[in-house]
């Protein structure tokens, strides 16, 4: 110990070059200007606030073809809350996103919390929780796209697109036999090279059907024999 | 080359009109269905028992054994079709849904009867979008023709079927993180045990299977249990979708006869690496399990033999790697994909999956050290068997296979990297 003791010096530096490690250590994460990694660090709660209560029917005005829609989802299954994802699907679809507004007549509909409902919209990767451009460009950014260079093509679209399209980097979208590919306002096409992407935006942004001779959907299987077998001479005499 | 068996689930996979009802009965569709019902319960899980058909979602569960768990009694059971197919590399599923959802139903019909539920649920992924509509269609004409529904056929059993369509998380296709969602909640997996055979939807008991394995279902129950036993080999019976993907000439879906050499489906079926190129290394079950190299072709493609060979068949998805693609590149994408994806409710797969993302990143711009390594392995093995289910596992397994099988060339990596940092 003692030893230790006349080394003061010696340790004042270790915790000096520590101290000069932290703050190196600070500067490299990006930081909030309150100093913390975490957002709203520096808000403190209103603790004045109510809890958010079920909405009342009689002060929310919930569109009728959404109403219908939700109630008949719920009728699906045997515990009403299950019809959380599909309601909180047709009101993006009205509003776009799921808006304050959208969770608030799904929660009125539903009788849940409008924040049960975001703590649902904010798990899942297709409910937007803010609002976002008309076209959905889902690139797949995940391993065998981006063997194939979907990585480029992401960038090139992101680049390209404006305002009015959502271009996202997707995990797998099960699709890797037409990589690199996307999935268009829902529609798989692909192989996609950078090339193709002007005549992607410009058919997107006119209303035609993108990449026509492109779509998953036309493609035969892969399997020879699957192919074999679903040639003129076989139908109905498969099984 | 031995004969091929027929082709069970892409028989006429493309026959025009095959997702319509009048197309699917014209080829003998729902006949299996009438078979089943003219016999009792008991006798349709025998024959599904004797086919020892095993899962073919990932785990490679005995399906049958899976329905005998389920407990007996007056009680409500459930039927779940696991169609969220998100395991990267696999699009096998996807196929079956859009161009034979009949097959699909006929199964699940089957299934249910064996199983004793009378509620019905496909959990199809929210991207799928093509596909879920192929089979709302499917099941409103099957509805109408009285396969679903309240006495099927004439016989006492009565069925509900549902489509439950997914918003994007790779981790609802985790059966437990599933149920959660398929109830409106955050899909978040639950402790097991209970396994959802006793404890499953709505905490009842409930049967949950892949598409493809009910999709082979009116398969076995046409040829009988022992007769679809024969295909395949011993534990591993029966055909199965491949997914081969990646660097392979001919990437798609294939069905295949378990137990076929790996190399007859990566280069005979698929046409292998672009010319000039060799196999680097490739996964044989999706991008979760063990990464084998070139010198692994040979072993054959079915449960047990990828598993000595220290991978796994997982959900049946080849991803090929070839000889151009730097190693670094493959770990550093697979783990920021499980990054993304971990709910972050264990602490193991939370920050295991984050901390090996930034030691991957730290290799690429030269400030990992040799030892980097040492911590990157025990962080996966740390991860393995830590958490409640196994998306952590699934990024620790091929990561630290990457380590063990292509260390020098993450080493020579780290050097190089290093070198170039230092004198930037």
């Amino acid at each position: 110990m003692s030893a230790r003791e006349e080394g003061a010096p010696a340790s004042q530096i270790e915790s000096r070059t520590r101290a000069a490690r932290a703050a190196a250590w600070l500067t490299r994460v990006p930081r909030f200007e309150h100093g913390s990694r975490v957002p709203g660090w520096d808000e403190a709660v209103d603790l004045e606030k109510d809890p958010a209560l079920i909405p009342d029917p009689e002060q929310v005005e919930v569109p009728e073809g959404l109403r219908r829609e939700i109630e008949a989802r719920m009728r699906d299954y045997p515990d009403r809350r299950s019809a959380a994802l599909p309601a909180l699907r047709a009101a993006q679809e009205l509003h776009g996103w799921c808006s304050p507004e959208a969770l608030e007549q799904v929660a009125c509909v539903m009788r849940v919390t409008p924040g049960y409902l975001e703590s649902v919209a904010t798990f899942y990767d297709m409910l937007e929780v803010h609002p976002v451009p008309a076209h959905d460009v889902y690139v797949c950014t995940n391993i065998s796209c981006s063997l194939r260079g979907a990585d480029d093509l992401y960038e090139t679209l992101r680049a390209a697109a404006g305002d009015d399209v959502n271009v996202r980097a997707f995990e797998c979208l099960g699709a890797c036999d037409i990589a690199p590919m996307a999935s268009v306002d829902g529609t798989y096409i692909g192989p996609l090279s950078t090339a193709d992407v002007p005549v992607l935006l410009d058919d997107l942004r006119a209303g035609r059907e993108v990449l026509a001779d492109r779509h998953l959907s036309r493609r035969p299987v892969a399997d020879p024999r699957g192919r074999e077998s679903s040639g003129e001479g076989h139908l109905g005499g498969g099984s | 080359m031995a004969v091929a068996p027929a082709l069970l689930l892409f028989d006429g996979i493309d026959i025009p009109g095959l997702r319509t009802l009048e197309v699917y009965e014209g080829r003998g569709g729902y006949e299996s269905l009438r078979k089943a019902l003219a016999q009792e319960p008991q006798e349709v899980l025998a024959t599904l028992e004797a086919s020892e058909i095993r899962g073919r979602g990932g785990a490679g569960f005995a399906m049958g054994k899976k329905i005998s768990f389920l407990p007996k009694g007056a009680i409500e059971r459930y039927l779940v079709c696991n169609a969220d197919e998100s395991e990267p590399g696999t699009f096998k599923d996807r196929e079956l849904l859009e161009k034979n959802p009949h097959m699909l139903i006929e199964g699940i019909v089957i299934a249910s009867y064996a199983a004793g539920a009378s509620r019905s649920f496909i959990y199809i992924r929210g991207e799928y979008v093509e596909p879920a509509l192929a089979l709302e269609q499917a099941i409103a004409e099957a509805r109408a023709a009285g396969y679903i529904g309240e006495h099927i056929l004439g016989s006492g059993h009565s069925l509900s079927l549902v489509l439950h369509r997914g918003a994007g998380a790779y981790i609802c296709g985790e059966e437990t993180a599933l149920l959660d969602s398929l109830e409106g909640k955050r899909g978040n997996p639950r402790l097991k045990p209970p396994f959802p055979a006793n404890q499953g939807l709505y905490q009842g008991p409930t049967l949950i299977n892949n598409v493809e394995t009910l999709a082979t279902v009116p398969s076995i129950v046409r040829l009988g249990g022992e007769e679809y036993a024969r295909i395949g080999v011993a534990n591993s019976t029966g055909t199965k979708l491949v997914s081969v993907s990646g660097h392979v000439q001919r990437p798609g879906n294939y069905e295949v006869e378990l137990g076929i050499p790996s190399r007859e489906l990566i280069y005979d079926l698929a046409g292998g690496p672009p010319e000039g190129r060799k196999v680097k290394c490739w996964f044989p079950g999706g991008s979760s399990s063990p990464v084998l190299t070139g010198d692994d072709l040979d072993v054959p493609y079915d449960f047990d033999s990828m598993a000595k060979a220290g991978s796994m068949l997982g959900s049946g998805a080849v991803i090929v790697v070839d000889d151009a693609t730097p190693i670094l590149d493959v770990a550093l994408k697979v783990a920021k994909f499980y990054r993304h994806e971990s709910c972050g409710k264990c602490t193991p797969c939370r920050e295991g999956t984050n901390w090996t993302v930034k030691m991957l990143e730290r290799i690429e711009t030269g400030e990992a050290t040799p030892m980097d390594l040492e911590i990157m392995a025990s962080v996966q093995e740390h991860i393995i068997g830590n958490c409640l289910c196994v998306l952590g596992d699934a990024m620790a397994m091929p990561i630290g296979s990457m380590i063990a099988k292509f260390r020098d060339e993450f080493e020579d990596h780290i050097e190089r990297a290093r070198a170039a940092r230092g004198t930037a």
